[in-house]
């Protein structure tokens, strides 16, 4: 069971060795890198191609780790007791179980995706360590402790807004998505689009890689940008050479697709007729 | 097996652990890709480097370990890009310029260039800091572009092809150099610790009903203090003069300031703190405010932050009207000590490289009077500047 990347997803060497570590050690892996070069994509893509069942754990600001094993619900068990509901005599009946329990009890061994985890709080990772670790906990309420049947694979995602904790990060095989160089690209949108003309796509990366060279842009276009535009160029029937010679304002065409803000939008105008008049001067 | 190299790795400040190298062993055993030393890399960098900023660093242990390479000592000692071109004008005549443009461009030129530095070294043997001749600045003073070309590595090129861990692609996020917004930001939430404070006075609504529903419908109130935010900043930015250079830097800092705390008061100054600050650099002649007035506003808990180079004339610490725009009555120094005294909590951000400080006098000075307190505007300069601020 190797990991090689999918027909719709290009994994350089070094991704594949991680996950493969990862996937053989039964170890979570941490993956960080620009927004948009697919690290939450990866796990989907891992999944498809193991053939396993993907398990997606989004993490807001007000995830709790306790939200990921299972939560009590008093509130139900409050409103069955006023009712004289039977149920309610089963504290079992109001534990409603996190996507960690799922994944631990899953018959085939599951890919958990935990997505976003530094936008929880500061201690969550920490809480987590214990369940990682020997992928079980135990259910007070029950009085049961919950173990995997098998270890899932675990993809951690991070965008780098808290530090994550030593102790978190020894347990786990990291890996730094870079921005895709132009080879790789070429090779990424060919995944996408296979019936894309050479020509073309060798002009939109050139075009691509020039705006991301614009200093002090806000938001640098990415992968899913250059996608969309992509899409936009085909849909349009932009011929290469009009995307040579650019549209109004010396602006790419369509570069509503690549620049999402106004103020991008100028700094990229102004840095690009520069560039311009120095290749005329 | 790879002891000296996990010891190397240890030794060049990487936090590897004993875990995650018995993990690499692990996934060894387990032959968990094809044995290559190019895939022996990727493991070892997915199971020992656990932070993008220290890839460099590996990168380099690793070239090192593996290769037989010369360890960058020093890993500024590399030469950016606008320096070259400055030497380029001072050592190439014109007649030279042209023939090495018509000889292919720059790449030609770096070559010519590479054999000049070569002489160079031989002339400055003492010196890695100092490259030029004739008194050229110090060599930090054109900051540390990532960009850099690396003229020894370059030279490599010629024999072998460059390996992955050889072009070192994971240098610019290395913690020592220069830091953007979103740096900043990161290192700035260190500082929002968010503490409740005060006695319990406000109803924990989810907690009582979580109580009460736990307790079978018998009310069970729960109580919780309010919530402050506890962090309050006082941010003295200095600007014109030296600053110029790093007023972007600043400004940077400022804005990702401005997102992260709700009590931040700023203020500009130039060079050193005299009787007066102001509030927006657009109007600082017209719109200014007494320091006396700023020290009375703020209360002492108020955290202090001063961003700026402090090379200046020395006289603009030690003597009366030693300002560069203004008569001052006091001087700087008397003034500094004033702001430090209503302020415990205070450190002092220095955009300029560390390496440079010994060279002036006045930041030695300045470095005296904040009692140690002056970071350099890095990633790990902030977290150190942010500890202290906490302590």
């Amino acid at each position: 069971m190797k990991f090689t990347g999918t027909d719709s997803y290009v994994a350089t060497p070094d991704l594949m060795v991680a996950v493969n570590a990862s996937v053989t050690l039964g170890r979570p892996l941490l993956v960080k890198g620009e927004p948009g070069t697919g690290k939450t994509i990866l796990a989907e893509e891992i999944a498809r191609a193991l053939g396993r069942p993907l398990i997606r754990w989004h993490i807001k600001s007000t995830t709790k780790a306790q939200h990921g094993l299972y939560e009590y619900d008093a509130v139900a068990r409050l409103r069955d007791s006023q009712l004289g509901d039977a149920r309610v005599h089963d504290i079992q009946n109001y534990i409603v179980r996190g996507k960690l329990w799922d994944a631990f009890v899953s018959d085939q061994r599951p890919v958990l995706l935990i997505d976003e985890i530094d936008k929880a709080d500061i201690e969550f990772p920490n809480d987590l360590l214990h369940e990682l670790d020997r992928m079980e906990f135990f259910v007070y309420e029950t009085r049961q402790t919950v173990v995997a049947q098998q270890r899932p694979i675990v993809v951690i995602t991070s965008n780098n807004e808290k530090e994550l904790p030593d102790a978190f990060l020894r347990r786990c095989f990291f890996h730094y998505i870079r921005f895709p160089d132009a080879p790789t690209m070429a090779r990424i949108v060919a995944v996408h689009y296979p019936t894309l003309r050479a020509e073309l796509l060798r002009e939109a990366l050139t075009v691509f890689y020039e705006l991301r060279e614009v200093q002090g842009l806000k938001k640098r276009p990415s992968t899913s940008e250059l996608l969309d535009w992509i899409r936009l160029l085909e849909a349009d029937g932009v011929p290469p050479d009009a995307l040579r010679r650019g549209g109004e304002r010396g602006m790419p065409v369509l570069y509503g697709a690549l620049l999402k803000s106004e103020q991008d939008v100028l700094l990229t105008e102004m840095a690009l007729s520069q560039a311009r008049n120095r290749g005329r001067g | 097996m790879f002891v000296a190299f996990f010891l190397d790795l240890r030794r060049a400040g990487l936090p590897v652990s004993l875990t995650e190298y018995l993990t690499l062993l692990e996934a060894l055993k387990q032959r968990v890709c094809d044995p290559s030393i190019e895939n022996f890399y990727f493991l070892s960098r997915a199971a020992l480097v656990k932070d993008e900023r220290h890839i460099d660093k590996f990168d380099r242990v690793f070239g090192h370990a593996f290769r037989g390479l010369a360890a960058v000592e020093d890993p500024y000692a590399e030469i950016p890009e606008e320096w070259l071109r400055k030497l380029a004008e001072k050592f190439l005549s014109p007649e030279e310029m042209a023939r090495v443009q018509a000889l292919g461009g720059f790449d030609a030129l770096m070559q010519r260039l590479r054999d000049l530095l070569q002489e160079q070294k031989e002339r400055h043997q003492g010196g890695n800091r100092f490259i030029g001749t004739a008194g050229t600045s110090p060599f930090g003073a054109y900051g540390y572009n990532p960009e850099g070309i690396r003229i020894g590595q370059d030279q490599s090129r010629h024999r072998k092809a460059v390996k992955v861990w050889d072009r070192r692609e994971f240098r610019n996020l290395d913690d020592d150099v220069e830091v953007g917004v979103r740096n900043i930001q990161v290192a700035l939430r260190r500082l929002r610790k968010f503490a409740r404070q005060g006695a319990a006075s406000e109803l924990d609504l989810p907690g009582t009903i979580s109580a009460t529903a736990r307790n079978a419908g018998y009310l069970d109130l729960q109580l919780v203090p309010e919530r402050h935010n506890t962090v309050k900043v006082l941010l003295l930015l200095d600007i014109g003069g030296s600053m110029d250079d790093h007023v972007r830097a600043c400004a940077e800092l400022f804005t990702a300031c401005r997102s992260e705390f709700k009590h931040l008061e700023s203020f500009y100054f130039h060079n050193c703190i005299y009787e007066s600050l102001w509030r927006d650099n657009t109007r600082r002649f017209k719109d200014r405010t007494p320091t006396l007035d700023v020290l009375r506003t703020y209360p002492t808990d108020y955290k202090l932050i001063f961003v700026g180079d402090a090379a200046m004339s020395p006289y603009e610490l030690i003597q009366r009207g030693g300002s560069v725009e203004h008569w001052n009555e006091e001087p700087g120094a008397v003034w500094l000590q004033r702001v430090l005294s209503v302020y415990p909590h205070a450190v002092w951000l220095n955009p300029l490289q560390e390496s440079v400080w010994l060279h002036y006098d006045s930041i030695q000075m300045v470095h005296k009077l904040v009692g140690g307190r002056m970071f350099p505007l890095t990633l790990a300069g902030l977290d150190a500047a942010i500890r202290e601020l906490n302590h």
